[in-house]
């Protein structure tokens, strides 16, 4: 009987390792490989040579900065925006729109099956000089403005659209999980529809609300073709500088290290925000 | 009982939900200070009446008035009414001490004031002292009944209101809590508004019971006439087991069962009745050894036995029918199971309802 249970315990592990083989190549392998590369010399794309900092001390000492900048403040733009636009959407299919929730979640999810690039040449065809928007302008009113492709709102109103599904759904699932009795007993205590959304709504719904801000800002400073499409490559987010490397410069060292430094700085700003906002805490499970 | 000045009156209060009508046109007065109990079975509008009463609902027609005033377009935060919900609908967020400060800190009350008045409250239900910090998710559903209701006394409502708070509960913890809430009552002397779906739970801790079926009143009384004189079929059957027999109008002011093939002497005969029902509770039911001992008899096979504790419950079959008969443990009926037995009662020992 025991040698059984004992036999069962140690095919546990036995049985994960597929899985973790799988994991190893396929997930920590790559990553392994770009950490690896940060510290080889300059422009080789041999992996054993003799490991240094350069790569670091190279990008600290250019200007890369300024796209590592542009690239978290394009994102955080974003997700304020999605914030601020998603909420009342977000409130809205949890609690008004009742049977309509389904068509409309529909119609949201609907533009996640096309290609981003083809959508966002649908934008470039929309605003474009004599496109959809300033050709009917023009030929109706007889109005003619500057189009504002290739500015950094137009950048930023890509990444709003591209990146709002993933910004609304966590939202949604957050603010449905505010059970409408807790909202109903605030207010019957006294409280203000203001003050239920403040001491009610809004914590309950943080979860939701915390997922939806990481999950956009991780996608968003991620972000590449928003910039080169809508942005006509007036501003370089730093994920243009690291498929410069990689690809016309051919410096995988100098892009690795790039990369890894991305990594660095966003996971390490996930990692503040999960501190600050304890999933566990929030939803008082602990 | 002292007759009271009505607190809250419903006029007339229709509801509607699209075409459904969850509340038909009910007319109730509460006193000041009266512990009610709204009874009815699920669907009956109960909780849409105590909902509306709170300013969660509005009525589609009549109107509530608090101390005179209509009030029916006074939200639920400027009413002096607070209600402790089904779920309780506490802050998981929130510590005891928060989640009872709630209605103090919206207020503005200054942070000590509140604190004091928690503890305060705190103690009177008996929840200790050291659960002030503590995370109300942690607490037992006990516990977290009597956060939910010290909540509600903290808004320091005229009207409290209970949407069946202690139905998740299990049995023993129950009997106790509605003790403790006859008790809390009795202390602050509030009117409490309460709702549950067991009768049971309505006699326990009520001055006066309203039950509803399908939208409507249909009976409002205190627990004795509610148990000693239902006016219909569904409201003596509300509480429990009760046999039922239908029965008409037959020659002499007798009634004709035809299911059972008697006739039965009848307690006082409404004016006007012709069929209806005849409600004998099992505690007035006996089995009795000769035809002599009671006023109407039946024959019929014992069938099965039921301890109750104090009581035993018997079975008893009459041609198609089950009666049930309760006697004192004492008075058992030994090794007669199978046989022969005569049931009986006297007629002013029954309630003759219509459906």
């Amino acid at each position: 009987m025991a040698t059984a249970t004992d036999r069962k315990a140690r095919q546990g592990p036995l049985n994960a390792v597929p899985v973790i083989l799988f994991l190893i190549v396929g997930f920590a392998a790559p990553l392994l490989a770009v950490i690896g590369y940060s510290f080889m010399p300059e422009r080789t794309f041999g992996l054993f040579q003799k490991p240094s900092f350069d790569n670091y001390v190279t990008v600290f000492t250019s200007t890369s900065y300024i796209s590592f900048l542009w690239s978290l403040g394009l994102a955080a733009v974003t997700v304020i925006l999605l914030a601020l636009i998603c909420y009342p959407i977000a409130y809205g299919l949890a609690r008004v729109f009742g049977r309509w929730s389904t068509l409309l979640t529909l119609l949201f999810t609907i533009p996640l099956f096309v290609s981003e690039n083809v959508r966002l040449y649908g934008w470039i065809l929309f605003f474009i000089k004599n496109g959809v928007l300033l050709g009917t302008l023009k030929s109706l009113f007889g109005i003619e403005i500057q189009s504002w492709l290739f500015t950094e709102g137009i950048i930023v109103l890509g990444m709003v659209y591209v990146y709002l599904p993933f910004m609304l759904f966590p939202m949604t699932l957050g603010v449905s999980m505010v059970p409408n009795e807790t909202r109903d007993a605030a207010f019957d205590l006294g409280a203000t529809r203001w003050q239920v959304f403040k001491e009610v709504d809004l914590p309950l719904s943080m979860p939701g609300i915390v997922i939806g801000f990481l999950l956009s800002f991780v996608l968003a400073v991620g972000a590449i073709v928003e910039a080169k499409v809508l942005g006509g490559q007036k501003v370089i987010p730093i994920t243009h500088d690291i498929e410069i490397a990689f690809t016309y410069a051919q410096n995988w060292p100098l892009g690795s290290a790039l990369a890894v430094l991305l990594m660095v700085v966003v996971g390490a700003l996930v990692l503040t925000v999960l501190r600050r906002f304890d999933l566990d805490a929030i939803l008082g499970r602990r | 009982m002292t007759t009271r000045l009505p607190v809250i009156e419903l006029r007339q209060i229709t509801k509607t939900f699209g075409n459904f009508t969850a509340v038909h046109s009910i007319d109730l007065s509460i006193g000041e200070g009266e512990f009610f109990t709204i009874v009815g079975p699920s669907g009956s509008g109960k909780t849409t009446v105590l909902r509306m009463l709170a300013g969660l609902e509005s009525p589609t027609s009549g109107d509530i008035v608090l101390r005179g005033q209509r009030i029916n377009d006074v939200p639920a935060n400027r009413r002096p009414t607070c209600m402790v919900f089904q779920s309780l609908a506490l802050f998981p967020h929130r510590t005891v001490g928060q989640n009872i400060e709630f209605p103090l800190k919206i207020r503005d009350v200054a942070p000590e004031e509140r604190k004091k008045r928690a503890l305060q409250l705190m103690a009177q239900l008996r929840l200790p002292e050291d659960y002030y910090g503590k995370n109300v998710t942690k607490c037992s559903g006990g516990e977290r009944q009597r956060v939910a209701l010290a909540r509600a006394l903290a808004y320091n409502p005229d009207i409290l209101f209970f949407d069946e708070p202690l139905s998740a509960i299990d049995y023993k913890l129950r009997k106790t809590l509605e003790k403790e809430l006859k008790d809390i009552h009795r202390e602050t002397g509030k009117t409490f508004i309460y709702i549950t779906h067991s009768l049971e739970e309505a006699m326990v801790m009520s001055d006066r019971i309203g039950v509803m079926r399908l939208g409507r009143l249909v009976q409002v009384g205190t627990p004795n006439e509610i148990y000693t004189a239902p006016n219909s079929k569904f409201v003596s059957e509300f509480i429990g087991d009760v046999n039922i027999i239908p029965v008409r109008l037959a020659n002499g002011n007798r009634l004709q069962s035809d299911e059972l093939g008697a006739e039965f002497s009848a307690p006082g005969m409404p004016a006007g009745f012709s069929v209806g029902h005849l409600v004998v509770r099992p505690e007035s039911l006996r089995i009795i050894e000769r035809r002599e001992d009671a006023e109407n008899v039946l024959t019929g096979t014992l069938y099965n036995e039921y301890a109750l504790g104090s009581r035993i419950q018997y079975q008893v079959r009459v041609g198609e029918q089950v009666f049930i008969v309760e006697r004192l443990r004492q008075q058992a009926l030994n090794g007669r199971l199978d046989t022969q037995v005569l049931v009986g009662w006297n007629a002013r020992d029954s309630i003759l309802v219509g459906d």
